[in-house]
C-alpha cells in the first residue's frame, strides 16, 4: 500500500491544479454545513445565555429585536431613544431595579455603553485591573476591548465623532481608562462601559466651558441681558474632563428628559415582573410609547427564525452536495479514460487490474485526506473565531 | 527459449493477420527482427511477452506455454522472466527518471524494492550516460534520453528474456552503438536471451542472427 500511495502521491503532486480543485470542491461541501451548525451552535449559546440572564428590558415602541440585540449585545442598530424619566417610571413601581443603558456612541470601534454602578453589580462584573467608574468622564474597558486597543488603566480613549461633516454633531471626549473588566466570554467584553452622564456628554448635552462670566472677548458672547450670557458658537467646549474644568461641566435641562436607548430591569420576583408587565399593556395602547420585553423570548424567536432558514440552507448544500458529488464523480471517471494509455503501460509492465485500483484509491484516500485536514484546519479556524462570527453575522 | 508453432493471430475488427508456422530463438541468442512497418513485428513481441494471446496456435518461453496461462499467470510470469523496451518507451511523465526505472517494483508483488534494487538502478542509469538526471521528470528529457530510461527499466530485474521494440531508434550512431553494446553486455552478463525488432540494417551484423519478418511471414523462419 506504501508504493502506491507513492506512486499516488507522485500522480497527485504533478496533475496539482486538478488536485487543488478536486480538494477545494471536497472540502467546501464539507465545511459548509458544518461550519454553519458550528456558528449556529455558538450563536444559540451566546446568544441565549445572554437573554436568560436578562429578565426585562423597557424601551421605545419599534422593532423589539433591535431594542433585545441593543440592550443585550450592544448591537449597531440604535432603537428609537426614550428618555431618563423611564428609569424613573420603573423605579416608582418599586417592583423592579431600573439599570438604564445609553448604547449608541463608538470609541475606536468598540461600543461605549453609558450605564451605571448597578449593570456592574448585575452582570457581576468584576475589575481585573485599576478601579470602576467614579468621575465624569472616566470610562471601564471590557478585557477584550482593552486587549485589541492595547490600554491599560491611566490610558486614554477617545470616543468616535458620529459623522464627520457634522458640526452640530457629537464630538470626540478623551475619556479616561480608570480600570479594565475580568473577562466574561459575553459582550462585555467588547464594551467601552461609561457613566450615563458621560455618554451624555459625549452627545453634547452635558458640557463644559470658560466660565462666561469672565469672558472678556466680545465676539464669544452674543447677548448679555438679565444675568444670563448667551455664548456665540465660536465659544469653545472643553473635549477633555479633567480635574481643573470638571465643575464647569453642566446640565441644560431636567436630566429626566436626558435620552437613553433601554432600561433593564431587574424584578423582585415572578410576580414583581407579572405585574411591572402589566403595568405597560396600557388600555389605551396607542398611549403608551414605551414596551417592555422579556429578551428570552425574543431571542427564542430569532433563534427559530434562523433554524427556519438553517434548515433550508441545509436542504440547499444537500442538493448542492450531491450535485458536486456527481460532477466529480463525472471528473473522476473522464479522467480514467484520458488515462487508458497510463493504465496500458502500467498493465504492460505486469501491474494487475487489483493493483490499478488500488493506485486510483490511494489516488482518492490522498485527496480526501487532504480536504479532511483542510477541512479540519477551516472548522478550527471558525471556531476559535465563531464569537466574532456570530457577532457579525447575527447581531451586527 | 522462445518456441512458436502453428501461431494465428487477428485484432478484432482488422484485416491484419499474422500467421507463423513456426519459430523458435536459442537461450543466449541475439536475434534482430526486421520488416516493414505493419508486418507483425511488434504484435509478435506482445504474443511472446504474453501481453495479448494468440488465436490458435502454441507461444511456449522457456519451457512455459505462455498462451496457456491465465491472465493472472502470464503477468506473474512477464515479471518474472521478460523485459520489455516498448517502441514509444511507455514512461510516466509523473514520475521521475528513477521512479519510472523502479516503477515495475512499485506496481507489482512479485519484485522487491529494497536498497540493492536502488543501487543497481543507479549504476544502471550510469551505464546508460542518465545518471545525473535521476531526479528529472521525463518530459524534460531527449527521446534518446527517454529511451535509455526505458532500457534502464527493462533490465533491472535482470529478466531471463529482453523483447526491445525499436530500442536504438531514437539515437544518434555513436550513442546506438554504446547503448548496443551496453544491452549485450547486459544480456550476456546473466545469460539472457534478446529478441529485439529493429530497422537499423547497420546494426544486424551485430546479431547472432537476423529474421526478415516479410520472409518470416511466407513461412521461410524458423
Amino acid at each position: 500500500m506504501i508504493d502506491s500511495l507513492y506512486v499516488a502521491w507522485r500522480y497527485v503532486t504533478f496533475n496539482w491544479a486538478r488536485s487543488l480543485t478536486l480538494i477545494a470542491c471536497v472540502t467546501l461541501i464539507a465545511v459548509l454545513p458544518l461550519s454553519l451548525e458550528l456558528l449556529l451552535d455558538e450563536s444559540e449559546r451566546q446568544l441565549l445565555a445572554r437573554a436568560e440572564t436578562t429578565p426585562l428590558i423597557v424601551g421605545a415602541k419599534g422593532s423589539s429585536l433591535d431594542l433585545t440585540m441593543n440592550s443585550l449585545y450592544f448591537g449597531d442598530t440604535v432603537p428609537e431613544l426614550i428618555s431618563m424619566a423611564a428609569v424613573e417610571r420603573v423605579s416608582e413601581t418599586d417592583l423592579a431595579l431600573p439599570i438604564p443603558l445609553s448604547v449608541r456612541f463608538q470609541a475606536r470601534g468598540f461600543r461605549v455603553v453609558g450605564t451605571n454602578l448597578d449593570y456592574f453589580d448585575y452582570r457581576g462584573l468584576r475589575i481585573a485591573e485599576g478601579r470602576n467608574l467614579g468621575l465624569l468622564g472616566d470610562c471601564v474597558l471590557g478585557a477584550r476591548a482593552a486587549a485589541e486597543l492595547g490600554l491599560a488603566p491611566g490610558d486614554s480613549l477617545l470616543s468616535s465623532p458620529e459623522t464627520l461633516f457634522d458640526l452640530a454633531g457629537v464630538y470626540p471626549l478623551k475619556m479616561r481608562v480608570a480600570g479594565v473588566l475580568a473577562p466574561t466570554q459575553s459582550a462585555d467584553d467588547l464594551a467601552v462601559f461609561v457613566d450615563v452622564k458621560t455618554a451624555w456628554v459625549i452627545q453634547g448635552l452635558v458640557h463644559g466651558h470658560q466660565d462666561l462670566r469672565d469672558v472678556t472677548d466680545p465676539t464669544l458672547v452674543m447677548d448679555r441681558s438679565d444675568g444670563t450670557v448667551t455664548a456665540t458658537a465660536k465659544l469653545a467646549q472643553y473635549t477633555e474632563i479633567s480635574p481643573e474644568n470638571i465643575d464647569s461641566f453642566h446640565f441644560h435641562g431636567s436630566a429626566a428628559d436626558y435620552p437613553i436607548t433601554s432600561v433593564i430591569a431587574v424584578p423582585r420576583d415572578e410576580k414583581a415582573a407579572a405585574i411591572l408587565r402589566g403595568r405597560y399593556v396600557s388600555v389605551d395602547a396607542e398611549a403608551e410609547t414605551q414596551q417592555i420585553l422579556v429578551p428570552g423570548e425574543v431571542i427564542q424567536d430569532l433563534l427559530e427564525n434562523i433554524f427556519r432558514i438553517k434548515s433550508v440552507l441545509d436542504a440547499v448544500i444537500v442538493v448542492v452536495g450531491t450535485a458536486t458529488v456527481l460532477a466529480l464523480t463525472l471528473v473522476f471517471a473522464l479522467s480514467l479514460r484520458l488515462r487508458q494509455r497510463e493504465m496500458q503501460t502500467n498493465f504492460k509492465l505486469g501491474c494487475s487490474r487489483a493493483t490499478i485500483a488500488r493506485l486510483l484509491g490511494a489516488e482518492i484516500v490522498i485527496i480526501l485526506t487532504a480536504s479532511a485536514l483542510l477541512t479540519g484546519l477551516l472548522l478550527a479556524m471558525v471556531t476559535h473565531y465563531d464569537e466574532p462570527l456570530v457577532r457579525a453575522l447575527f447581531i451586527h | 527459449m522462445i518456441r512458436i508453432r502453428s501461431l494465428g493471430f487477428g485484432y478484432p475488427g482488422n484485416a491484419f493477420r499474422l500467421d507463423i508456422p513456426a519459430f523458435e530463438v536459442q537461450q543466449g541468442e541475439k536475434l534482430a527482427v526486421i520488416g516493414p512497418s505493419g508486418s507483425g513485428k511488434t504484435t509478435l513481441l506482445n504474443l511472446v511477452s504474453g501481453i495479448i494471446t494468440p488465436n490458435a496456435g502454441d507461444v511456449q518461453v522457456a519451457d512455459t506455454a505462455v498462451s496457456t496461462l491465465s491472465d493472472a499467470g502470464r503477468r506473474d510470469f512477464r515479471i518474472r522472466n521478460i523485459g520489455f523496451v516498448f517502441q514509444d518507451f511507455e514512461l510516466l511523465d509523473y514520475l521521475n527518471v528513477l521512479d519510472n526505472i523502479l516503477h515495475p517494483y512499485r506496481i507489482t508483488g512479485a519484485l522487491r524494492l529494497d536498497g540493492t534494487v536502488r543501487a543497481r538502478a543507479a549504476e544502471l542509469a550510469g551505464q546508460m550516460a542518465i545518471g545525473d538526471k535521476l531526479k528529472r521528470r521525463t518530459n524534460d528529457l531527449s527521446q534518446g534520453e527517454k529511451q535509455r530510461v526505458a532500457i534502464c527499466r527493462a533490465l533491472l530485474p535482470r529478466p531471463r528474456l529482453l523483447l526491445a521494440d525499436e530500442a536504438t531508434g531514437n539515437l544518434d550512431p555513436r550513442n546506438k552503438a554504446h547503448i548496443l553494446d551496453l544491452l549485450f553486455d547486459n544480456v550476456d552478463s546473466h545469460g539472457a536471451t534478446l529478441l529485439a525488432v529493429t530497422h537499423d540494417h547497420e546494426l544486424l551484423p551485430r546479431f547472432d542472427r537476423v529474421v526478415d519478418f516479410a520472409e518470416f511471414q511466407s513461412g521461410a523462419a524458423a
